[in-house]
């Protein structure tokens, strides 16, 4: 107990110090003033002390489950009540009707600022299961993912605005396109390791941003791409309240749409290459997988998504500008990923309705959230790399042998 | 053939940055193969620290070279306390974690320092006061060069002097070359590899934080996201010498400037930075090793 304390009091001094110049001094050099904030010393000291604490309870259990987990490695899993929703029938049947039918009803019970929202956060549901793909299951750390979201929003502003391609047309080219981008990029970044891809990627999120800003001909610079039409529905016409609902529902069955899809790809002959590559890249190599189709596989089908979804964004919002597709965005959808799981479906879903749903209704957290998001994916790293959900590979059991075993 | 000379000048003064910078992702990338991405936000504090402290000196009336010693002095201190608590808390526990773990820590916290000092202090850019005076005998050059650029030569290139030497010839630094050639066994000869793995943060964060006074009184202005681009194309010119290769970090720094410079001021500047990515793919692509990179068989 006392060495607690002690580690803490070491920590608050050690907080209070590194923080010193920038929470507590700000100066105006314009107006020749200093404001002296030492209030904001009292909380860094009160906070690094409970956070001490915390984090060494957390490390020392951390410690303790890697030790535990090595003794009884070879002992069966336990299922989690978490998991056991997932996998049986019995339960998960009436969760999912409850769910359906809750976003089905959604739309009809609320106003249009929440269906709103709501919109967004689907798209970022997509944004986050499509870079799950690239990030999760090939495990191909993509930091540019924003931008082929970027391809897909201005393929549609542009064929819209200046050729008069319809929304249902443009929905598929968008996200070929974006695809098709997506494996361009890869094509020549394949053979590098992890790590270089990441920093590769984000400079192509950078480049592409930059290219929308300065490109006046085709892109239109910082002014932007407006006045772009909102799906449209067998020439019905809607009012701004009703589009929005229809592209409610349109989010719902690209979400529905994109849940099956990945879950199919899981278990097919390319999902298992990739979780393979995920694993160990010589490995899978030397076992006859072909390499670069499957990461450009993976890149082409994340990159589909994120394009997909773009063209949806677009017709939203009927306005997109270079600034909507900065690294920012990109570093959420990736926190979303790693919050949830890297490779869980439900993880992921639950990770990015939270994360936007959040920040939208407690307002205050708002300004902080890019903070949070920081803090979350360091923490998740830490003390939980498989995420809230983690993904639970396929095993395949002989009844007959295990019940010998309990008998025995 | 003036112009030329000024770009090529102002293209030093860049690559000078640059290098500094990349020197404290290589000698990390050279021991435990992360790319510590909050590299650029250490840089970016260094250069805050020392805005804050020249601030409240000039208002208690210190005057002219104090100000700039005391400033550099104590951002040094910051940068080096920030790096040290950064490897403690996000990366040494993830020593033996897959190696998404630590990058995605890596992000995470360079996400965390840029909203830190974005809700401590302002959004907006700052105007940084011009610490470094203008010499008198700089006067007839002084349509090329100014006394910032040669200021910031000489600052960097002794500084790199200093690291080499530190790690040629003293005690932690043949402890630094012995942990990057081998951990494991680096540490069966008796070398405490934490601590030197400690000690390479604080180094790599005291070069950044000299870049970021340097490039405060340089360009004259700084905010909290000027972290990112800084530390992308210093990454990029440490990939440019060979990532873990000390020297390759200097020259890839000085010819990523150089060539930065040329391209804004004979093609266009707004693509500047696409030219800056355009190199690291290039480079990436043909010859991954670096310009004074060994390429290394990965052992199964």
């Amino acid at each position: 107990m006392i060495s607690y304390l002690k580690s803490s009091l070491i920590a608050a001094v050690w907080f209070v110090f590194l923080t010193f110049p920038l929470m507590v001094v700000k100066v105006n050099t314009l107006k020749s003033t200093v404001e002296w904030r030492w209030m904001n010393m009292l909380w860094v000291a009160i906070g690094a002390f409970i956070l001490s604490a915390v984090w060494r309870w957390a490390m020392e259990k951390r410690v303790r489950g890697a030790s535990q987990n090595e003794q009884d490695a070879a002992s069966e899993e336990k299922m989690g009540i978490g998991q056991r929703l997932l996998e049986d029938p019995k339960l998960n049947r009436p969760v999912i009707g409850v769910v359906v039918a809750l976003a089905l009803l959604m739309p009809w019970v609320s106003e249009m600022y929440q269906v709103t929202i709501w919109v967004f956060a689907l798209i970022y549901v997509v944004l986050g299961l499509g870079l799950n793909i690239t990030v999760g299951l090939a495990g191909l750390l993509d930091l540019g993912y924003v931008a082929f979201f970027g391809v897909g929003a201005y393929t549609y502003a542009i064929l819209n605005t200046r050729f008069g391609l319809d929304f249902w047309v443009c929905l598929p080219i968008g996200g070929l396109t974006g695809a098709l981008v997506g494996v361009l990029l890869g094509f020549p970044i394949l053979r590098l390791r992890g790590d270089y891809l990441a920093i590769v990627t984000l400079g192509f999120g950078s480049i592409a941003k930059i290219v929308y800003e300065n490109w006046e001909g085709v892109f239109n610079g910082a002014k932007g791409i407006e006045k772009i039409a909102r799906p449209g529905f067998f020439g019905v016409q809607m009012d701004i309240s009703a589009a929005t609902t229809f592209t409610y529902y349109l989010m719902l069955v690209m979400v529905v749409f994109t849940i099956f899809v990945t879950n199919r790809l899981k278990d097919s002959r390319i999902g298992r290459a990739w979780m393979a590559l995920r694993e160990d890249e010589i490995a899978c190599v030397a076992m006859g997988v072909d390499m670069a189709r499957t990461k450009l596989g993976a890149y082409a089908l994340g990159a589909f998504w994120a394009g997909l979804v773009g063209v949806i964004f677009a017709s939203q919002t009927t306005y997109i500008n270079p600034a909507s597709f900065d690294f920012m965005l990109s570093a959420i959808v990736l926190s979303m990923v790693v919050l949830g799981g890297m490779g869980s479906i439900v993880g992921v879903v639950i990770a990015a309705l939270v994360l936007n749903l959040l920040p939208e209704y407690l307002r205050a957290f708002e300004d902080y959230r890019m903070l949070v998001f920081g803090a979350v994916m360091v923490m998740m790293m830490l003390f939980r790399p498989q995420g809230l959900v983690a993904n639970v590979r396929k095993t395949y059991t002989h009844g007959k042998v295990r019940a010998e075993e309990t008998n025995g | 053939m003036d112009y030329f000379l000024e770009l090529f000048l102002s293209g030093l003064t860049r690559g000078s940055i640059y290098a500094l910078i990349a020197l404290g992702y290589t000698m990390v990338y050279g021991i435990i193969q992360l790319i510590n991405f909050a590299h650029g936000e250490i840089y970016m504090i260094g250069a805050f620290v020392a805005l804050v402290v020249s601030g409240v000196l000039t208002i208690y009336g210190f005057s002219g070279v104090s100000i700039l010693i005391l400033a550099a002095l104590i951002a040094v201190i910051y940068s080096a306390a920030y790096g040290y608590t950064l490897e403690k808390i996000a990366y040494r526990p993830l020593r033996n974690a897959p190696r998404l773990s630590p990058l995605i820590s890596a992000i995470g916290m360079s996400l965390f320092l840029q909203n830190y000092v974005l809700l401590a202090q302002t959004a907006d850019y700052l105007p940084f006061p011009e610490l470094i005076p203008d010499f008198a005998f700089m006067e007839p050059v002084a349509h090329i060069m100014g006394s910032a650029e040669l200021v910031i030569l000489i600052t960097s290139a002794t500084t790199m002097i200093c690291l080499t030497l530190l790690i040629k010839f003293t005690r932690i630094g043949k402890a630094m070359r012995a942990t990057q050639q081998d951990m494991v066994m680096a540490r069966l000869t008796g070398i405490n590899v934490d601590r030197v793995i400690s000690v390479t943060f604080v180094i790599g964060s005291v070069l950044a934080a000299i870049a970021g006074v340097l490039v405060g009184s340089y360009i004259g202005q700084i905010n909290y996201f000027i972290g990112f681009m800084a530390g992308v194309k210093a990454f990029t010119a440490a990939v440019l010498g060979g990532i873990g290769n000390i020297p390759g970090a200097a020259l890839g720094g000085l010819v990523l400037g150089l060539a930065e410079a040329m391209a804004a001021g004979y093609i266009s500047s707004a693509y500047e930075d696409v030219f800056a990515f355009g190199v690291l793919v290039l480079i990436l692509i043909l010859r991954p090793s670096g310009l004074l990179g060994r390429a290394v068989k990965q052992k199964v």
